[in-house]
């Protein structure tokens, strides 16, 4: 940051002589401080995890919930300042809502994304506001079954309709990131916060992009990556919050869902012991070390 | 005939009368009571010891006409509730779609898994809330003269656990009993309800089976009797276990074979 | 439910649009149809248009283009219906190029009835939304007076429809080949003209599968037998 105080990062329109615009550089470290982000798109869903970091003895374990449902098939979570994540989520809902008022069916995610997308570059452009300090990741799963529209009564020809494109694909998981610039992409896996490198590490040994792997698996990765993000000796404590989006015929019924408990302990139990191995490994390592 | 040119492209005041403009005034009074047009008719529903059984056909008319014959008239919510329409087909829609926008706000702040182990979380609003929140919408849009024609039934669990039953129409008007129904069915269905559970405490006798029946049978006569209904029909059992809803049931064991003792309309035997 | 001797809706169901017209407007005193078949849907209706019983328009167009595979039939005020469908077709486009995608039939019919649900007391029009797009392939939905929407696998419409139930119902079959749909559309709606006084003129058809919109038009001279164009 060698532009600091030259005047350029005072206020939010007003580009650096080298093209940039300074507040938003700065949202961008106050992301990099909040607790660890990720989403992992799966062949059959999506999750949702976050590194709550327990900033208080007096909170109430489970309480005060970082993950946010957005619409019945989508949700959010989000690395950096809270208020303005709950402000993203607030906007969010209102976007989803005015889809369904409009359209009569639910928002693909891809559109919420470029919805958000738009609302956030837009407090990028005036002097008066300043940019989002979150980085937020959307899921959603947009039914791959043709739905009815919202309200709808009567049906079509009970053997179906006719002349349906054969071979097509519609719907499925989506993940998207969207950074405090306005900027989003689809990711196959996202992460963002403090462990955010540490997570791209694991997620990118995962064959997201190829294969795939599937929803049950995901939140096993999910939960684990998180306890990889975390950093034991330097972070204060956490708590694991993760939701899951499935299709219909999946287990949350194509609904944005809180992971169950039993489920989700199993994952952490699991994330637990494959650090406590990899410990052991290193620690075998150190061992055979010193007997050189 | 009128040749003046302001009166060029319009039809004619000597055939048509003078053209009713009164709708572009903006003062005035204003007509937005309208009369229902697609209408479904009755909706039936009683209390038994654990629940609540409620029905209602599958058709919509228009007038007389028969014209939509696979109308779903029980809408359910949050799984736990099961709302039955009478009236206006548009208003019911609306108010389906209304009832989703508010289950999704009820979704953003879903109960936390966290605190039972298993089961689906227990709704926040159960059929009562439901109730009321229905009633105070039908009664505010009364009083804007612009009512949502519906008569409707609200079945589901109060906040103790306990059946629940409740109408609301479109004046805001609610009522509670044991049994209840809308339109025709209140003549024709009621008092055959009534002979079952004409209290809460024989409604807190009746089993799932009974009730059932008593639903069927009323199903039956209005069949019978109501001239805007059909043969096919929803039914719904609302119990804590969540809504067991079927929606193509077709009436059985009617009864028309008598018709053939009947010959003339008195004294006639040929 | 109780029908008010005032109100707009006669209680044989079959002068509805008539009465719920303005002082003087010209009237769609019609027979539309649209039906699901093998390929898609086929959208059908007369060509009279009336003012009172003055045939204003004896070769009238009631099947109406609102994007490249999604067409509606229309029945009521002649006015009101153009303005809607002219409404509905630029929500669509816009729809179109900003998403990149081409609507859905879901799309249009919900436009329509959001339209009509919201200005029913303004409003005398009886719609009929068909059309075929690749994932949902042919759909027909139904938008009576009051602004519902209905789902169908055929749906007739208009003054002539009430004339038609049974034909319809006794020779409607799901599934159908082109040429048997066809058929089936053209013999209900020459029903429709003979029996209702209201309808009348050429017979036109529009077919909409994944091969876009093919129009037909049969004329009565030729006892609606041959395909012009």
């Amino acid at each position: 940051m060698t532009s600091i105080g030259t005047g350029y990062d005072l206020s939010n329109s007003i580009f650096s002589p080298d093209g940039r615009n300074f507040q938003v550089e700065y949202a961008v470290k106050a992301v990099e401080n909040g607790g660890t982000s990720i989403g992992i798109r799966c062949k059959d869903g999506v999750v949702l995890a976050v590194e709550k970091v327990i900033a208080s003895k007096l909170w109430r374990p489970g309480a005060n919930k970082r993950i946010a449902t957005i619409d019945r098939h989508l949700g959010a979570v989000y690395s950096g300042m809270i208020p303005d994540g709950r402000h993203f989520v607030d906007r969010a809902r209102d976007e989803a809502r005015a889809w369904r008022d409009t359209w009569k069916s639910p928002i693909p995610t891809a559109d919420l994304a470029s919805r958000m997308g738009g609302y956030l570059q837009a407090y990028t452009l005036y002097s008066s506001v300043r940019p989002f300090g979150i980085t937020a990741i959307v899921a959603g799963f947009d039914p791959s079954q043709p739905s009815p529209v919202d309200g709808e009564v009567g049906r079509g020809p009970s053997v179906g309709p006719g002349g349906v494109k054969e071979g097509l694909t519609h719907g499925g998981p989506g993940l998207y990131m969207i950074e405090p610039s306005g900027l989003y992409w689809g990711y196959y896996g996202a992460a963002t916060g403090k462990g955010r490198q540490a997570a791209k590490a694991e997620l990118e040994k995962l064959d997201l992009a190829g294969e795939g792997i599937s929803l049950e698996q995901g939140v096993k990765e999910a939960a684990r990556i998180i306890y990889v993000a975390h950093d034991d000796n330097k972070d204060k404590e956490f708590e694991l919050e993760m939701s899951w989006i499935s299709d219909v015929d999946g287990p949350t019924k194509g609904r944005h869902e809180e992971v169950p408990r039993a489920v989700r302990e199993e994952a952490e139990r699991l994330a637990k012991k494959a650090l406590d191995d990899d410990d052991e490994e290193e620690g075998k390592k150190d061992d055979e070390k010193m007997e050189e | 005939m009128d040749h003046r040119p302001q009166a060029w492209g319009r039809p004619r005041d000597d055939v048509y009368g003078a053209y009713d403009a009164s709708f572009m005034n903006p003062n005035g009074p204003n007509q937005a009571t309208q009369s229902p047009i697609v209408t479904g008719t009755s909706v039936v529903a009683i209390k038994f010891s654990e629940g609540v059984v409620i029905a209602a056909d599958n058709l919509a008319s228009y007038g007389s006409l028969a014209r939509f014959t696979d109308v779903k008239r029980l809408r359910t919510f949050a799984d736990s509730t099961v709302i039955g329409f009478g009236g206006d087909v548009s208003d019911m829609q609306y108010l389906d779609r209304h009832l989703t926008s508010l289950a999704i706000d009820e979704s953003y702040s879903a109960p936390s898994l966290d605190s039972d182990a298993g089961g689906p979380p227990k709704a926040r609003l159960n059929a009562a809330n439901l109730h009321k929140y229905l009633a105070k919408l039908l009664y505010a849009r009364r009083s804007k003269f612009d009512p949502l024609w519906n008569h409707l039934l609200v079945a589901g669990l109060d906040d103790d656990d306990k059946p629940f039953l409740a109408a609301a129409d479109l004046l805001g008007t609610t009522f509670s009993a044991p049994s209840l129904a809308t339109g025709f069915g209140s003549m024709l269905a009621q008092p055959i309800m009534r002979r079952f559970a004409p209290d809460e405490e024989a409604a807190a006798r009746l089993t799932r089976e009974q009730a059932v029946d008593v639903v069927k049978q009323c199903m039956k006569v209005l069949f019978y009797r109501d001239a805007r209904s059909l043969d096919s029909y929803s039914i719904a059992v609302v119990t804590k276990d969540g809504v067991d809803l079927k929606e193509n049931e077709k009436l059985e064991n009617q009864s028309w074979a008598f018709a053939e003792r009947i010959r003339g309309y008195g004294t006639q035997t040929a | 439910m109780e029908f008010t001797t005032t109100g707009m809706l006669n209680e044989d169901g079959i002068h509805v649009d008539m009465d719920r017209l303005k002082k003087g407007e010209v009237n769609l005193g019609t027979s539309i149809m649209a039906v699901t078949f093998k390929d898609g849907v086929i959208l059908g209706a007369d060509s009279r248009t009336t003012t009172g019983a003055y045939i204003a328009n004896r070769v009238t167009d009631k099947l109406t283009r609102v994007h490249d595979t999604i067409w509606c039939c229309r029945s009521g005020s002649a006015a009101d219906t153009q303005a809607v469908a002219d409404i509905v077709q630029y929500q669509l486009g816009l729809y179109a190029t900003r998403n990149g995608k081409n609507p859905t039939t879901q799309t249009a019919a919900s436009i329509f009835q959001e339209i009509c649900y919201a200005n029913k007391d303004r409003l005398s029009a009886g719609l009929i939304i068909a059309g075929w797009d690749e994932r949902h392939g042919g759909q027909v939905y139904s938008i009576p007076l009051g602004g519902s929407l209905h789902k169908q696998a055929y749906a007739i419409g208009g003054s002539g429809s009430t004339y038609i139930y049974g034909y319809c119902d006794a020779h409607w079959r799901e599934g159908m080949e082109e040429a048997e749909a066809v058929d089936f559309v053209k013999g209900a709606l020459r029903e429709a003209i003979k029996w209702d006084g209201s309808s009348g003129g050429v017979i036109r058809m529009v077919v909409l599968t994944e091969q876009g919109a093919d129009r037909h038009l049969y004329l009565p001279d030729t006892d609606y037998k041959v395909r012009h164009y």
